[in-house]
């Protein structure tokens, strides 16, 4: 899933310091799981930002929402009816879904609520890390199903490097050596052998090195 | 045992503390509460494991944006007792009115009122 980290209120509220009727919109899949944005953060953010404004004198209207997803149209357009109340929005969706809504309604100002982060899993409640870059040419069945370019600080193809120590990467003790996980992961599925093979030089075309990316599926397209 | 506590505090029954979220707490600040006092059992003492341990992450997580927002994080407390302890529980309950008696009254309101 895509994970986000939440905002610090301070920032949000210098946003939107000159609105007077803001919906606070959340999203209901992965910012969800994360803790990041979904209902519940919704609820605390607006409440926050109603104690604030009150606080200060301000007359202001903050509204909750929360979508299915804003990372699609079809959910986007529930807000058709009563999007024009408003003069901002703060979405707590990735900054996909900040995009996305700001795409559909082009003439409102639309804030993000989150820090969007990685592609990554929850390891445990609050904790979450990176599994992947979408590199766009997934290699993860020639490494044991471990991915070097989300896991290896340098992106080695042909790792370890040198400075692999006791498992551990030479950026930080605390971050396994992709390789060594690797070679670790190899080894249980008693297919070391293909660690001896060169991975061949990787086309980054489909990286963002080779600007933004679509999928297009001819097969599903309406 | 007829205990005495300040007559100004408003009981919530909830079955563990584990079930007060960080928009409970925000919602009775948002409805002019003076301050709020979660108190749950004794840590390790849960019967529920965890829940007296996770309601003081999220009275920690309340006081922050409440200090954040200008209304003073120090009005949300956590205490512990054992469901014995009612002349604890009694003890807490002034404690917690003397902070905030000592605080003022919740600066929303105050402003609230002022518009009004
Ligand atoms: S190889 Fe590319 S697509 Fe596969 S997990 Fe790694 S970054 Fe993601
Ligand atoms: S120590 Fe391992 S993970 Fe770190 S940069 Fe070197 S090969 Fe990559």
């Amino acid at each position: 899933m895509i994970v986000a980290d939440k905002k610090p209120i301070e920032e949000i509220i210098e946003y939107l310091k000159d609105h007077k009727n803001i919906l606070v919109l959340g999203c209901n899949e992965c910012v969800t799981v994360c803790e990041a944005g979904g209902k519940k953060e919704v609820g605390v953010l607006a409440s926050a930002l109603r104690m604030y404004a009150s606080k200060e004198g301000k007359e202001v209207k903050i509204d909750e929402m929360t979508l299915e997803r804003q990372c699609d149209r079809e959910y986007l357009d529930e807000l058709r009816d009563s999007i024009d109340q408003y003069d901002a929005v703060v979405s707590l969706a990735c900054g996909v879904g900040v995009q996305f809504t700001a795409e559909q309604y082009h003439d409102k100002p639309v804030y993000p609520g989150v820090n969007t982060c990685f592609m990554g899993a929850t390891e445990e409640r609050g904790l979450w890390t990176e599994r992947c870059q979408g590199c766009g040419q997934c290699i993860l069945a020639t490494t044991g199903g471990i991915c070097p370019v989300a896991r290896c600080a340098k992106r080695l193809f042909n790792g370890p490097c040198g400075g692999s120590t006791t498992g551990r990467c030479e950026i930080n003790t605390e971050v396994d050596c992709a390789w060594q996980l690797i070679v670790d992961r190899l080894k249980a599925l008693d297919r070391l052998d293909e660690y001896e093979e060169l991975c061949p030089l990787k086309d980054w075309s489909t990286d963002r090195a080779g600007g933004p990316r679509k999928v297009v599926r001819e097969d599903v397209q309406q | 045992m007829r205990l005495q506590y300040p007559t100004n505090v408003k009981i919530v029954r909830v079955p563990c503390t584990g079930k007060v979220d960080v928009i409970h707490i925000m919602r009775a600040f948002e409805k002019g509460a003076d301050g709020v006092a979660v108190i749950g059992c004794l840590e390790g003492e849960c019967h529920f494991n965890a829940g007296n341990l996770m309601a003081r992450r999220r009275v920690e997580q309340a006081q922050k944006v409440l200090e954040t927002v200008g209304v003073g994080g120090e009005r949300a407390q956590m205490y512990n007792l054992s469901s014995s302890e009612g002349p604890l529980f009694a003890q807490y309950a002034t404690a917690m009115t003397e902070k905030i008696k000592a605080l003022g009254p919740n600066p929303i309101r105050t402003a609230k009122n002022k518009a009004a």
